[in-house]
């Protein structure tokens, strides 16, 4: 991956910056220019929580090249409790303590390592409470 | 508008087609349509690939393929739409004819898919995902629809059985095809042993990598029987729609609204009722897709998508065939050729050449055609002229 295109990421991927609609609250990861809800193209840059719920979660087993050595693993969509959702491994877990509804933190993560001179490609994983 | 009819269609036997490139699959199947349009030349031409340039590194096909089809000048594009590229090109096709910009139109699709690795072939079908916030945590296309069909489980009391009834009922109709690139029978034990891929989907609830083309000829509606000698189908609806790229951005997981939107502009078109469809093809990349696919065209409540392949009510044979070529399970999945070929099992039927399986009487026909996780969504309807 190009060091711009893993850098602008950055502020959303380490910190969890949402995007918080001034007009009607609604808030997105990463943060957007248009609102999807209510069209507004004002927001408010606010850290997202790091408290969520798991919508539903799968176990990854065949893997692309990236992540081929960390298979099998879990991965699921996480609801923030302040509104965004994502899509996010879940480290550390029994893939049997998995299940819809199941409180998640958000943790900064290691997510792969990009062979030889690549970078290492940091972000968000979240781990059952 | 003018109206529209479609007088040829062109498929090849589909597979892991070592010994033919990405361009003589296209002209084999573009061939079959003009020799079966009878027509000596096409006017324009649109090709649904979703990703040559990351399976076999070439791009600007438009060019590629009108010069290997011997069409030279001609207006000619690629369109894309990630597995729904072969029903915009249709699309296209079908806008172009009616605008009354061009007369005779080809549309295709093509894929190669096996000329790389398995893990080079999930890189390259995951672009169809949002790529910085769904792909880059590791999740795979199986993923997103394991998560779908986790959370239908979960909310509607969708069985694991359920599921794999919709493999087995594909495989049962793409058995009687011999375009089909798995045409043989499984069964529900067979599903439920083969290896798990991403939780709760196996293998053989997820359609394959395949190489393959399809290709019809579109033209106005009141020349088509002086053109050709086949019975001339038309196309009365059309429709497409998008969605979120990223399955997490949906309130809902387990509603397609691209389909279920993009069906409703087809029927209103069309002006049809649901009632008087009489087969279907629709986009089961995954078994759990066809169910959700179902509820989203309105042919089944929401939620209870999952008895439908278990009660018969979608094998042929039963009150709303699904899948009559095998679908993506069994006939294959070279996902731009994907929406293309899907037109092209309804035309047969509607001519009443689809041999074993055919519907019988059949004379009106959908086709739904999805990119990505739901992410966009083309639906036609034919009808016999
Ligand atoms: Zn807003």
């Amino acid at each position: 991956m190009s060091t711009a295109r893993y850098w602008r990421e950055i502020p959303q991927r380490y910190r969890l910056e949402s995007g918080k609609c001034k007009k009607c609250g609604k808030s997105f990861i990463p943060p957007r220019m248009v609102c999807d809800a209510c069209g507004s193209r004002e927001f408010d840059q606010v850290r997202a929580s790091d408290e969520g719920t798991l919508v539903s979660y799968t176990v990854i087993r065949v893997a692309p090249g990236e992540f081929s050595d960390e298979a099998p693993y879990a991965v699921g969509i996480i609801q923030l409790k302040d509104g965004p959702r994502l899509t996010a491994q879940i480290a550390d877990c029994d893939f049997d303590e998995l299940e819809i509804g199941k409180k998640v933190r958000i943790e900064f993560r290691k997510i792969y390592e990009q062979g030889q001179a690549g970078v290492i490609c940091y972000g968000y994983k979240g781990v059952l409470v | 508008m003018r109206d529209v009819a479609i007088i040829g269609v062109g498929m090849i036997k589909w597979g892991e087609l070592w010994n033919k490139s990405l361009r003589q699959m296209f002209v084999e199947a573009a061939l079959n349509a003009i020799d079966d349009a009878g027509t000596d030349h096409i006017d324009s031409m649109y090709v649904g690939c979703m990703t040559s340039g990351v399976f076999v590194g070439q791009e600007h096909l438009g060019s590629v393929l009108s010069d290997y089809l011997g069409a030279k000048n001609i207006p000619a594009v690629r369109v894309e739409s990630a597995c729904a590229s072969g029903g915009v090109a249709v699309r296209t096709a079908y806008m172009d004819v009616a605008s009354g910009m061009h007369d005779i139109v080809l549309a295709g699709g093509v894929e190669k898919m096996t000329d790389v690795s398995g893990s080079e072939a999930t890189y390259a079908l995951a672009t169809a995902a949002d790529r910085e916030y769904e792909a880059y945590n590791g999740v795979t296309f199986p993923g997103l629809y394991a998560l779908i069909a986790r959370r239908h489980m979960h909310e509607f009391g969708t069985t694991r059985e359920q599921l794999a009834h919709v493999a087995v009922k594909n495989h049962r109709h793409g058995a009687k095809n011999p375009n089909a690139q798995y045409p043989f029978e499984i069964s529900v034990e067979r599903v439920l042993e083969s290896v798990l891929v991403a939780d709760p989907l196996r293998i053989l609830d997820c359609s394959p990598i395949t190489d393959g083309a399809a290709a019809v000829i579109l033209c106005p509606a009141d020349v088509a029987s002086k053109l050709s000698k086949k019975p001339p189908v038309k196309i009365v609806g059309t429709g497409h729609a998008t969605d979120t790229i990223a399955l997490h951005s949906r309130k809902d997981i387990t509603w397609l609204d691209a389909v279920n939107k993009s069906a409703q502009q087809a029927y209103k078109q069309a002006g049809v009722k649901l009632e008087d469809i009489d087969v279907a093809e629709v986009h089961d990349c995954f078994t759990i897709a066809e169910i959700c696919v179902l509820e989203a065209l309105g042919l089944a409540e929401k939620g209870k998508g999952g008895t439908a392949a278990e009660s018969g009510m979608t094998a042929l044979g039963g009150k709303i065939p699904v899948n009559t070529s095998g679908g993506l399970k069994s006939k294959g999945h070279p996902v731009g050729a994907t929406g293309v070929a899907q037109v092209c099992e309804i035309v047969e039927q509607l001519r009443g050449d689809s041999g074993e399986r055919q519907v019988k009487g059949a004379t009106a026909g959908l086709t739904q055609n999805m990119g990505g996780s739901g992410g966009s969504s083309v639906v036609h309807i034919l009808k016999k002229a």
